[in-house]
């Protein structure tokens, strides 16, 4: 297993790439808190992976909440006895044109996709340094590498994420931490959703991938494991495009 | 096993980063072909590997000659039935400032580099297509990237790997191929063996890393085998940075 005795902490793990993730660590074998504002999904989720014989516990966490940060950590902590691995995976999207948007809205992106990746990464680094070992994943996106046509306040909120990983990386790269971002572009997944119920839009959208097909949550699940294990030992301030080909071209 | 029933071609295999590729891809369930100009280092390690159990041949394989990839690619497919995953791996690099330099020594660098990628890739599109899947994954350079200190030349060859890489991965997308580059810092192989007597020199090699060490083959192995596996199946036309962090700052 490629995640054996370690203990890793997953924000906006109750769905989607998120879930993804916490089922595949917990069959690499490694001891897993979810942490979601969803509570409902994240509990059930927990309880299906620990039937199929996973180590997981759900826990709530608004990542925008220093103070959830570190009750998340602390239960980390207790149960597992150390913290290897942080994936910075929560994120919301609103889609409108930069004139519609609103500060509001500008503020709420920046605080969970951005602010919510500086909160986690603050949270557990004393943690990952004590034992000299740690790996942190950020969740960017093609949208932070590249203009999307309406998504301008989601794409800033992600090129932060993307530079943010890797002043990460190198602040911390003697101390045996490593933190690389991932770049999925359009995945089967809820942020998705309410494009893949419009045909035309759906179409557009498919019509930009190459492979032709948007990507599984799992397809991210196993770059991210990559990146989580001890397989990626000289990857640091490195970012992963996982998007079929879309931003190649 | 993360590879069964594939078979793979590595060129440049007989020793370094390429060697470690195919003890790799062998016990992860490969069969591998491995193609070098170094006959006596590629049949050791050829002979080493068949008696711990492997699936693998050497064959000699200049990369700059047409008919010698023709050769190294009928030779997998009449071993081994198909040709699944092709590693250009073959490189060579020369050290020195630009006004020392010769058109000769750049013609070399790049015949080697560059144009032995696209005569690999070339080779072998055709069986990828007729069964409609193929990983290629080519080797790039941390310095394909960002400027070395002392090497144009094999900087400018692996720039144009990477984005050679992209436009193969573009042009096959629809056909289940494809295609990405890795991107080494420095590794202790045989590229960078001239400095490994001088311990001043070694020492001068990690100070531009972040994580302050050298890489080793395995790590770039394992980054390979990421993307050569079924595990990456939607990243195509992409980069990965395999630095320490140089990259990052």
């Amino acid at each position: 297993m490629r995640l054996e005795g370690k203990a890793a902490l997953i924000s906006g793990g109750a769905r989607g790439i998120g879930a993804a993730v916490a089922r595949r660590f917990a069959a690499e074998g490694a001891s897993v808190i979810v942490g979601d504002v969803l509570l409902e999904e994240g509990q059930l989720l927990a309880d299906e992976i620990r039937e199929s014989g996973g180590e997981i516990a759900f826990t709530p966490l608004d990542v925008t909440s220093e103070s959830a940060w570190a009750d998340a950590v602390a239960l980390a902590i207790d149960r597992y006895g150390k913290l290897d691995i942080l994936v910075n995976n929560a994120g919301v999207i609103k889609r409108d044109r930069i004139e519609n948007e609103t500060a509001e809205l500008w503020d709420r992106t920046m605080s969970v996709n951005a602010k919510g990746v500086f909160l986690g990464t603050k949270a557990v680094l004393s943690e990952m340094k004590r034992h000299g070992n740690g790996s942190i994943v950020n969740l960017s996106s093609t949208a932070g590498l590249v203009a999307g046509p309406a998504t301008a306040a989601y794409g800033a909120s992600k090129a932060a994420v993307r530079i943010f990983t890797k002043s990460t990386a190198i602040q911390n790269a003697k101390l045996g931490v490593r933190a690389n971002s991932v770049h999925p572009g359009p995945i089967n997944a809820p942020m998705m959703h309410e494009i893949m119920e419009i045909p035309d839009k759906l179409a557009n959208n498919l019509a930009r991938v190459p492979l032709g097909r948007f990507g599984e949550p799992e397809e991210v699940a196993n770059v991210i494991l990559f990146l989580a294990s001890d397989e990626s030992s000289f990857v640091t301030g490195s970012e992963l495009v996982v998007d079929g080909g879309i931003t190649a071209q | 096993m993360r590879l069964p029933e594939k078979v793979a071609l590595i060129s440049g295999g007989a020793r370094g980063i390429g060697a470690a590729i195919a003890r790799r891809f062998t016990v992860e369930g490969a069969s591998v072909v491995i193609g070098d100009i170094l006959v006596e280092e590629g049949q050791t390690l050829a002979s080493e590997l068949q008696q711990a159990g492997a699936n693998i041949t050497f064959i000699h394989l200049d990369v700059t000659s047409e008919s010698s990839w023709a050769d190294a690619v009928v030779r997998a497919i009449d071993l081994y039935g198909r040709l699944d995953i092709l590693v250009n791996n073959a490189g060579i690099t020369k050290r020195d400032f630009i006004e020392n330099e010769t058109p000769e020594s750049w013609d070399l660098i790049f015949e080697i580099n560059a144009k032995g990628v696209f005569l690999g890739t070339k080779a072998v599109l055709e069986e990828m297509k007729r069964h409609g899947n193929g990983a290629i994954v080519n080797m790039s350079s941390s310095y394909g990237n960002v400027a070395s200190p002392n090497s144009a030349i094999y900087g400018a060859s692996k720039a144009a790997v990477r984005l050679f890489t992209k436009s193969t991965a573009i042009q096959n997308a629809s056909f289940g191929i494809r295609a990405n580059s890795v991107h080494p810092g420095p590794v202790n192989a045989p590229l960078i063996q001239e400095f490994l007597p001088f311990p001043e020199k070694v020492r001068l090699l990690e100070e531009m890393v972040p994580m302050d060490r050298l890489g080793q083959p395995d790590e770039i192995a394992s980054a390979v085998l990421f993307l050569a596996s079924d595990e990456s199946s939607f990243m195509t036309g992409s980069e990965l940075i395999i630095d320490g962090g140089i990259n990052a700052r």
